[in-house]
């Protein structure tokens, strides 16, 4: 497992890698830059700008020193400068050494913010969107599941796939709007735009305070998202449990006169989730990726608008940032997935 | 043996069905499951429905979809109304409109006729493209197996960590901004007056394609190895038939099934992903109607005019339904074996 998890670590590398390299060449391959106005800058401003962020050096220059303020942590005994230059994610002080790791750069359009504040700022927002979909997909998704395998080709069983396929049939775009126009604006229960948590966050993202005013805003937006992940988990869940109920260990379970509410939830429920544990990985995809669409709906001030924004404005080490680590978040909630997977059923093994 | 008693052997045999009687066909069987599934027919209905309006549209919507009459924007139908009350104290009532008219008075219901075009566009050409580059890449890895393969699923592997949605934005908005400072005569101008001329929707299905045909290409692969081994591939090698042969003719029709069935329920995916893209201004331009664009005009009078919204958000809707419930009957029909999984 610990090979399993190594190999895996080092392809975590080099998709890295190849993203940074294919963004990188995207943004330079085509024409425009980021300080390029309706009306020139004069060459002088240009030229020191283009100093500034070293957008003067060759590219496999600019990009080889990206990759090394990225990646390479440093150790070393100077306290932070507190420039835009010199702020890294990751700076923590052991002993009397600095271990500091992960700079992203400052962003071009915001000129007194690196990415980095933005991630600080704008990243807790989008997590706690997502978790919250997550959640709202778990809990509607897996008890409509669970009804409807076990009262199957009832009321119950089509009610529920019902609910599933509009699910997957109503995109954020559809819901969201309808969602606002129904509960905003004509019966006025929820604030129709903006966001309700505010820093300090428990381990970077949770809110502190779980009131009123965190959920008025973040009920729309968080159903909107996860209902259409909701259905999908119902509908492997139908299917999971069904065929579980099949198999010869339940009709044992029941023939040594196990009560039938044990038997579910003891032998055939523990069983049936493991195939819903696998497209946990695809789905935070989905979720991360769909908080983009739910933030530019629902107004939220997370990365959504701010990566939207900064391609318009050619902002390198944002659309760099952003992409990068989305991409470490599918790879790592993947690889969290697997594990998961060969922990729960003994069979699989991965060397 | 007589010829009598030949022909009474083989009828017990094969259950009564003379071995001289072709089988029935594969598709034709499974098109007769597909219409016992009645909420199949109803998505196959809708489906048809809605490819008759793209196709007709200029025949079947009543205005056009540009022409802005800036003296009706913003009008009502009166029997809107009913629908959303609301509206009645400050709505100006146009009976000219039937959904009413969005905020530079453009006829609603015509755009929403036109706006079928660029969707069902997408459903058609999105899996096409997924499709044939996925196919394609995924028997030659399955096919080949050994080292090839391992280096060609790497790759995808590698691309399926990209995120898709943030890629596609990337694509989009680079090409879209630069259009104006391509040199004529370069090859990026001649790609970006295509585009221009197909109302910009040769770089979503670009965007489409290059991120979607990754799934294709595994599903592809992981078929491929299932038949590859199977007898009748042997026997068609033995007689000597070139690997394009066993490829095309004996391997990949056999395994179209479920290709098609995937395809089938990516189909929302695709056209949920250029509602969004036109919702956030990167989709088709203006003033080509797509529903994405639309609810995004709309949402911004949501408070005032929610028709402007409703109308074009249910209509994407009703498609997306469609095309899943044909998609479930059509997978329910090629293999029963996997009803009501996925």
């Amino acid at each position: 497992m610990g090979r399993y998890i190594a190999r895996r670590l080092i392809y975590l590398i080099v998709v890295l890698i190849v993203v940074s390299f294919i963004t990188f060449g995207l943004m330079h391959a085509v024409p425009g830059g980021p300080f390029d106005r309706e009306k020139a800058l004069p060459p002088e401003i240009m030229a020191n700008l283009e100093k500034r962020y070293h957008l003067d050096d060759p590219l496999w220059k600019q990009y080889l020193n990206y990759l090394y303020d990225v990646f390479i942590p440093r150790l070393t005994t100077q306290p932070p400068k507190g420039t835009l230059e010199d702020d890294f994610l990751i700076s923590a002080k052991i002993g009397g050494i600095w271990l500091r790791w992960m700079n992203f750069g400052p962003s071009y359009s915001s000129r007194s913010r690196t990415v980095n504040d933005i991630f600080r700022q704008q990243l807790p927002i989008s997590a706690q969107l997502g978790t919250m979909a997550l959640l709202v997909a778990l809990i509607i998704g897996m008890p409509l599941g669970i009804i409807a395998a076990l009262k199957q080709n009832t009321i119950f069983d089509y009610i529920s796939m019902s609910i599933a396929i509009i699910g997957v049939s109503v995109p954020v775009i559809v819901l969201g709007p309808l969602l606002i126009w129904i509960f905003g604006v004509t019966l006025k229960w929820l604030p129709p735009t903006g966001w309700g948590a505010k820093p300090p966050y428990l381990l970077g993202f949770l809110p502190t305070k779980w009131g009123w005013d965190f959920f008025k805003f973040a009920i729309m937006p968080s159903v909107a998202l996860g209902l259409g992940s909701s259905a999908v988990i119902a509908r492997l869940t139908r299917a999971s449990l069904l065929q579980t109920i099949r198999e010869d260990y339940i009709r044992t379970a029941r023939a040594k006169g196990l009560q039938e509410r044990l038997v579910i939830t003891r032998h055939a429920l523990k069983n049936s989730l493991i195939p819903v544990v696998t497209i946990l990985g695809p789905m935070f995809a989905a979720l991360v990726t769909g908080t983009f669409v739910t933030e530019l709906v629902f107004g939220i001030p997370g990365m959504g608008k701010y990566f939207v924004t900064s391609i318009t404005n050619r902002d390198y080490p944002v659309i760099m940032g952003t992409i990068l680590l989305y991409a470490v978040f599918l790879v790592i909630a993947n690889l969290v997935v697997d594990i998961v997977y060969a922990y729960l059923d003994p069979r699989i093994r991965y060397d | 043996m007589s010829q009598e008693a030949m022909r009474l052997k083989e009828k017990t045999l094969t259950g009564g069905v003379p071995l001289t009687q072709k089988r029935e066909n594969l598709w034709v069987d499974a098109f007769r499951r597909l219409i016992r599934n009645r909420a199949a027919v109803v998505g196959g209905t809708i489906v048809i429905i809605l490819i008759v309006m793209a196709v007709f549209a200029p025949q079947i919507a009543p205005r056009s979809y540009e022409k802005q009459v800036l003296n009706d924007q913003n009008t009502v139908p009166a029997w809107l109304l009913s629908l959303f009350p609301t509206m009645k104290p400050y709505a100006r009532i146009s009976n000219d409109y039937l959904l009413g008219a969005d905020y530079v008075g453009r006829d609603l219901f015509s755009r929403i006729v036109y706006g079928a075009r660029v969707s069902l566009t997408v459903a058609f050409i999105g899996p096409l493209i997924s499709l044939l580059i996925g196919t394609i890449y995924g028997s030659i890895s399955g096919y080949f197996g050994g080292r090839v393969d391992n280096i060609m699923m790497r790759i995808v592997d590698v691309l399926y960590a990209f995120p898709g949605l943030l890629f596609i934005i990337l694509l989009l908005a680079f090409f879209r901004s630069t259009l104006t400072k391509l040199e004529p005569g370069t090859f990026a101008y001649t790609i970006s007056q295509l585009d221009a001329r197909l109302g910009g929707m040769l770089f979503i299905f670009v965007g489409i394609g290059l991120t979607a045909w990754e799934t294709m290409a595994r599903l592809t692969r992981g078929q491929v190895l299932s038949v590859r081994e199977k007898e009748f591939i042997e026997a068609a090698r033995t007689i000597g038939a070139s690997n394009l042969r066993i490829m095309f003719r004996h391997i990949l029709p056999n395994i179209i099934g479920p290709l098609v069935v995937a395809e089938t329920l990516a189909i929302p995916g695709y056209i949920s992903t250029e509602a969004f893209l036109s919702f956030i201004g990167l989709g088709v331009n203006p003033p080509t109607p797509s529903w994405g664009s639309m609810i995004s005009d709309g949402a911004q009078v949501i408070r005032t005019y929610p028709n402007q919204t409703v109308f074009p958000a249910l209509a994407l809707a009703i498609t997306m339904f469609a095309f899943n419930f044909l998609g479930d009957g059509l997978r329910d029909a090629l293999d029963p074996r996997l009803r009501g999984t996925q």
